[in-house]
């Protein structure tokens, strides 16, 4: 897994609580048995006029103009900041596929669902979760700042605005090393494997009909 | 010191715990064509095999067609959905199972509807699939939950799970349902009550009366629904209602291991006076049959209903959530949910496919015919198995004769991945879990609701309450 430690990007603002996992990537696309690509069908639905398949010519299709990040100064951004409940829905790690082949590294939101959230740290993107009213804040600045760019540093825990004020952020202390040092969660699990067998045997002790 | 039923499940399952991050042992891994592509190839690249093949159990559901079956695999005109249909089979070939369902095996069906029934699915099992409807297995007293592809590789590879432990959310649903109000009218009016978010962060635990009294059909498509209140766990209880269901079926424990089992779960229930972080309480009697009106779960109201104002709205971002739910939906605010129109009509998902399911929509369909604005209404059995039964009890021919059509078991337009879907601005009564904007078809327009209230719809050819027919 990729690292991440610090990010100086472009934010683009989803103005919309409960953006959920088939809005993200449309199951249409998850038929394929890969791990890459699905960055140009990210927000299929909301960003084309026609609708997507797999396998069309993605720059040949007709833009939705009204839609958010089709905009020029969006162009680029690799924060997303949305509002609660982001990710809700279908497990699909392909949303987090789909947003990191776009381009999002960091997601802003005051509250996403636990799938979701746990899917992107297994792809080297860090989701924050900031209070409503700081992303109320925020989604005032970008609407009034065109290339307006937030400095995350995951070491640090902080967001930094252009005008140098900071916002703290939580992460669970596991995660922030996995992410800082680009670890394979599996890995690190297989370290544990002395244990995996002990515990697995002492439960087969207990509850054999488990293992039938 | 007294523990919730899921501090028991999730303690038992502790392999090590390092500053409240655990690993976890999983007992039984669920898998399907969709999630697990990506991760077999995860373990092929990285020359890792599975830990412990025998917990794994596998069918083909999300992509397969429900119709075209004489013609075998090239009935599937998407040569993409072909392939990944086609790779689960190979993959399981290469790397084992215990069971394997693939495609037209007459035990192939919905992996929720599968797992249950063949007896894969035990009390007092941790249960994953890479699908968030895993949350279904709960009613088990498992612990069951969907993840990640990511996790779908680690699972295989380890055995394990990394995993924080949740808070604990008791929901209480107290007295008498009312004839013609089920399960999925419990699971709507809860998250009508507590919001799509309202269970992040939480795992719930189902308890009180309703439940009680409750089969285990309809605990599965009460957990089934836990993951649309955004909790990713719902469990209830172990009870003889659950023991009697999974007495006898083919991964069952049989003889001595039978007795053993049985003395253990027993113990699967919360300790009196066990303390959960969140408690909710609904009393039946408040309960109606429930019609969701937007592209949220929790845009939901009672039949007797109207689609709510925006003055009813909580905030700026939900009146923003309803502007854009009206404008989807076609519908404008203070319409009463009866005077809706319906085109199609969707009886099935694994929130609702199971015989129970069939045999309540066929009660109400029996004699009747669909209504001549309804252009389509499909059946789609959960399974090969229920699908079997349902036409042992003749189901299928009521529901054939009053215009449906029967099809065969998988997914379908709950998600609308094979052919099955809806155009745009067509509208749907379906007994699915999610009434997302495009999730039954680009443009198409959802409504949640029973079976016995879809089966109604496609009669009147608008929303109706079941009460009255009876």
């Amino acid at each position: 897994m990729q690292a991440f430690t610090q990010l100086n990007g472009l934010v683009a603002p989803i103005d919309r609580a409960n953006v959920d996992t088939d809005a993200i990537i449309p199951k249409q696309f998850l038929k394929s048995i890969k791990r890459s690509g699905f960055g140009p069908n990210a927000f299929d639905e909301w960003r084309y006029l026609d609708q997507g398949e797999p396998g069309m010519d993605n720059s040949k299709r007709p833009i939705n103009p009204d839609f958010v990040l089709n905009q020029s100064r969006y162009q680029g951004a690799s924060v997303l900041l949305t509002r609660e409940n982001f990710g809700c829905g279908s497990s699909r790690e392909h949303a987090p596929w789909a947003l990191e082949d776009y381009g999002f590294k960091v997601i802003i939101a005051p509250s996403f669902a636990d799938i979701f959230f746990n899917n992107c740290f297994k792809n080297g993107m860090l989701p924050i979760v900031l209070n409503a009213g700081v992303v109320d804040g925020l989604f005032n600045q970008v609407a009034v700042n065109e290339g307006y760019k937030l400095s995350i540093d995951l070491s640090a825990q902080t967001i930094t605005t252009p005008a140098g004020e900071v916002h703290s952020f939580e992460v669970d202390a596991f995660r922030k090393h996995c992410l800082l040092n680009g670890l394979d969660d599996i890995g690190l699990t297989m370290q544990q494997q002395d244990k995996i067998k002990a515990f697995e045997l002492k439960h087969q002790q207990a509850q054999p009909w488990l293992f039938n | 010191m007294a523990k919730t039923l899921y501090d028991k499940l999730f303690d038992s399952h502790v392999v090590t715990e390092e500053n409240g991050t655990a690993l976890i042992y999983i007992d039984r891994h669920l898998v399907h064509e969709v999630t697990s592509p990506q991760a077999f190839e995860g373990l092929r690249l990285a020359g890792r095999k599975p830990w412990r093949i025998s917990s794994i159990v596998a069918t083909a559901d999300h992509n397969t067609p429900t119709n075209g079956w004489d013609k075998g695999l090239s009935g599937i005109a998407d040569p993409v959905a072909r392939l990944q249909i086609e790779t689960l089979s190979d993959n399981i070939r290469e790397f084992g199972a215990k069971a394997y369902f693939p495609f037209m095996d007459s035990r192939q069906g919905i992996v929720h509807v599968v797992g249950p029934e063949q007896g894969a699915t035990l009390p007092g099992m941790t249960v994953v699939c890479g699908d968030s409807h895993t949350s279904t297995h709960g009613a088990f007293g498992a612990l069951a939950h969907g993840i990640g592809t990511s996790e779908v590789e680690h699972v295989m590879a380890t055995q394990c799970l990394v995993q924080k432990k949740s808070k604990t959310m008791q929901v209480l649903v107290n007295g008498t349902l009312e004839k013609g109000v089920t399960a999925k009218d419990v699971a709507l009016a809860i998250i009508g009550k507590t919001g799509t978010a309202g269970g992040n962060g939480y795992a719930i635990e189902f308890a009180g009366s309703v439940i009680r009294n409750m089969s285990m059909e309809g605990r599965m498509t009460l957990c089934n629904m836990a993951i649309e209140a955004g909790a990713r766990a719902g469990i209830v209880a172990v009870d003889d209602t659950t023991i009697n269901y999974v007495k006898g079926r083919p991964f069952s424990p049989k003889a001595e291991q039978w007795d053993a089992a049985v003395a253990y779960w027993n113990t699967l229930h919360s300790d009196e006076g066990a303390k959960f972080d969140a408690t909710v309480i609904l009393d039946a009697k408040d309960i109606q049959p429930q019609v969701t009106w937007g592209t949220s779960p929790e845009m939901v109201v009672g039949i007797d209903g109207k689609v709510p104002s925006l003055e009813m709205a909580k905030n700026e971002v939900q009146r923003g959530d309803w502007e854009r739910a009206y404008a989807y939906m076609g519908l404008t605010p203070n319409t009463s949910i009866s005077d809706i129109q319906i085109d199609k009509v969707f009886i099935g998902s694994c929130t609702n496919s199971r015989i129970e399911d069939l045999r309540a929509a066929a009660a109400i369909a029996k004699g009747k015919h669909i209504a001549p604005n309804v252009k389509l209404a499909l059946v789609v059995p959960g399974s090969g198995l229920v699908k079997a039964q349902a036409e042992q009890e003749g189901l299928d021919k009521i529901f054939t004769e009053a215009g449906f059509e029967w099809r065969e078991p998988g997914c379908s337009m709950c998600l609308a991945m094979n052919a099955d879907r809806l155009a745009s601005g067509e509208r749907c009564a379906s007994t699915s879990n999610r009434n997302f904007e495009g999730r039954q078809g680009q443009g198409g327009r959802t409504h949640l609701v029973s079976p016995e209230m879809a089966a109604a719809a496609a009669v009147a050819g608008h929303f109706v309450d079941v009460r009255d027919l009876s």
